[in-house]
């Protein structure tokens, strides 16, 4: 009991708890970003996206490749010492961040258009297949071939974005205005298009592709923008926690990081939702990322077994909410445009009319 | 035959490799060995021991989860998902009582033969082969020669239609997971005989496994065989021209080209 109560006050001083928010709140951002990307694939559309980390590396290696100075550039090192061609890399063009990112982001894109073009005209788990696969294939290219990404030691050194602002210290707080500003417009961007004639297209599709078909949709079309868009975003999400860190190695793509715990976010806080989303990437973010800190405060027999309890804990939240609460914390509103009522307020045409044929429920007014 | 991608099938062959090992070595049933084979007569208690535990899993999977879902009407899209659940939790509770190190069932070599020209097999690998051929012509049997495998074939192509003609569809479901369950358990120990044990070793093989399958055509199981040698034996031959670290991606590129040019498989599929 003495060691915990010594720890929790290492722990619970002002600036470490300051400290620790602010890096969490900005992956938990960057996470988010990604949680609407595939909120947009797999909540609104239904497209069966199992590989979300290999676009999130796409963004994430094509960001730090157009940004790193050229490989024989002469670099710095922290002691002082000035060395070249230490990193073995293809491109290396030195230029400005945010064309980064937008070349990440279309990456990432492209990256869909080539998966999606054999499989999303197919039975739906085809795609789920050859997305988990493309992940798996993208880091052992990344690992194995020479001079394309500096193989396992991975990229060092990717240049910070608006690092003239802040310096030492105080620059974490400009990374997490970064983080939570495009997060923002991303939301809001998607908020816009899912609330448009196309993202009301894409629910259709989901809840009944023949349906949709017969209103003369091209779904296998809607589909591909639904991936395409959905890849950019988290081809988007990977360019920025490149830059964030500004070291990434393969390693820093695991399926469980990139896509189960995408997943896990996703089912938790509610698909086709994306306040959701955002309310997941929180909440399973907290409890995967917090899990860590009271690691040294847990017994011995549970403290060395934290990080696959912690995997097993992302399973089990998949499955427990697939099957007990589907629509997740926060579920889709059902209400698909402002010119209809809403289905799910009380005073909404479907439940008083329910109400009627129940006998039950909310009454809008008493009985003649 | 139930219709969806599972994506726990990995690592339910992971879990069946370790039940085994945890009779073959934890239990100390070694057994010697039998001829020129690396294991011995422990392996075929552990074998028992491992199929009727992962089928228990898988019976006691499909009545927590896949059960609730089909009664549901939540189609094979979220059974996927559920499974891909699934497969993470195995995968953490092999690593919590396991560990993440590499075992072996016995510790030696495998002295290989030569059979003609430079072909060197191992008495293992003989013996993996003539189990795989054996098992495939069991499940043929199974599936096309007794009533079970007819209901299982009915209940497959259309649960409705099968309901009707008076099939306990859900008990045909329950022996369908059984034997899967067997057939898995038997797929990871030869695994685990052939390769190391690791946690993730199953995990790894999904995609050369889906590729298989679609090239093989779903739900046939000559096809399921054939499939598993072309993409088994193309990995293995495509090192001599490409990057050893690329062989991951030769499955894919099969499934890819399958895809495009022939969905159904080389042989059909039955669904």
């Amino acid at each position: 009991m003495d060691l915990f109560a010594i720890d929790l006050i290492v722990l619970v001083t002002f600036g470490g708890a300051v400290n620790w928010t602010v890096g969490f709140l900005t992956t938990v951002a960057i996470f988010g970003i990604v949680a609407l990307g595939l909120n947009l694939q797999w909540g609104y559309t239904g497209v069966f996206n199992f590989g979300v980390v290999a676009f999130f590396m796409v963004g994430a290696y094509t960001s730090a490749l157009l940004t790193l100075p050229h490989p024989d550039a002469v670099m710095v090192t922290p002691s002082g010492a000035e060395v070249t061609g230490v990193l073995d890399y293809a491109g290396g063009f030195g230029l400005p961040v945010p064309v980064g990112w937008l070349a990440g982001m279309g990456a990432a894109g492209a990256l869909a258009l080539i998966v999606g073009l054999p499989t999303l005209r197919l039975r739906h788990d085809f795609l789920a297949i050859a997305t988990i696969g493309i992940a798996a294939i993208l880091r052992s290219i990344a690992n194995s071939i020479e001079g394309l990404v500096n193989r396992s030691s991975g990229l060092s050194g990717i240049p910070r974005f608006l690092d003239e602002l802040a310096s030492g210290e105080d620059y974490r707080w400009v990374l997490l205005g970064i983080a939570l500003l495009m997060l923002i417009v991303v939301y809001l961007a998607l908020q816009r298009t899912v609330d448009s004639p196309w993202g009301r297209v894409l629910r259709a599709i989901r809840e009944n592709e023949d349906t949709a078909k017969a209103a003369g949709k091209n779904t296998v079309s809607f589909r591909m923008q639904s991936f395409v868009l959905g890849g950019m975003i988290m081809g988007l999400g990977g360019a920025i926690f490149a830059h964030r860190f500004g070291a990434i190695a393969p390693t820093s793509f695991s399926d469980l990081l990139g896509t189960f715990l995408i997943w896990a976010m996703l089912m938790v806080g509610g698909s086709g939702n994306n306040r959701g989303a955002l309310l997941g990437a929180l909440l399973v973010g907290f409890f995967w990322f917090g899990t860590p800190l009271i690691q040294e405060d847990l017994p011995d027999f549970l403290g060395n077994r934290v990080f696959m309890i912690r995997q097993l804990v992302i399973g089990l939240l998949i499955v427990v909410f697939v099957v007990a609460r589907p629509q997740g914390i926060l579920p889709e509103r059902r209400r698909v445009s402002r010119f209809v009522s809403d289905p799910d307020s009380a005073g909404g045409r479907w439940a008083s009319l329910r109400a009627r044929f129940a006998g039950s429920g909310p009454r809008s007014s008493p009985e003649a | 035959m139930l219709k969806f991608a599972n994506f726990a099938h990995g690592d339910l062959m992971t879990l069946g490799m370790f039940l085994a090992l945890a009779v073959v070595v934890d239990a100390g049933l070694h057994g010697g060995a039998i001829g020129p084979l690396s294991f011995g007569w422990g392996m075929i208690p552990a074998a028992l021991v491992a199929m009727a535990g992962v089928a228990l899993v898988v019976l006691g999977l499909d009545w927590l989860v896949f059960r609730r879902l089909r009664a549901r009407g939540g189609g094979f899209i979220t059974m996927a998902v559920a499974s891909l659940g699934i497969g993470i939790g195995l995968r953490a509770i092999v690593q919590l009582i396991w560990g993440p190190t590499a075992f072996r069932y016995q510790s030696g070599i495998n002295e290989a033969t030569t059979i003609f020209w430079d072909l060197k097999v191992k008495p293992d690998q003989f013996f993996i082969f003539g189990l795989t051929l054996l098992l495939v012509v069991v499940v043929y049997l199974l599936l096309y020669r007794t009533k079970l495998g007819k209901a299982m074939r009915a209940t497959a192509d259309n649960p409705d239609l099968a309901e009707v003609a008076g099939i306990e569809t859900e008990q045909i479901r329950r022996w369908t997971w059984v034997i899967a369950g067997c057939l898995i358990a038997v797929a990871g120990i030869m695994l685990g005989i052939q390769a190391q044990l690791r946690f993730s070793a199953g995990f790894h093989l999904i995609l050369p496994m889906f590729a298989a399958v679609i090239l093989g055509g779903i739900g046939n199981p000559w096809g399921a065989l054939v499939g598993g040698m072309v993409v088994g034996i193309s990995q293995e031959v495509s090192t001599e021209w490409i990057n050893t670290g690329l062989k991951p991606a030769v499955p894919f590129l099969i499934l890819i080209l399958m895809l495009l040019l022939r969905p159904r498989g080389l042989f059909g599929s039955t669904i």
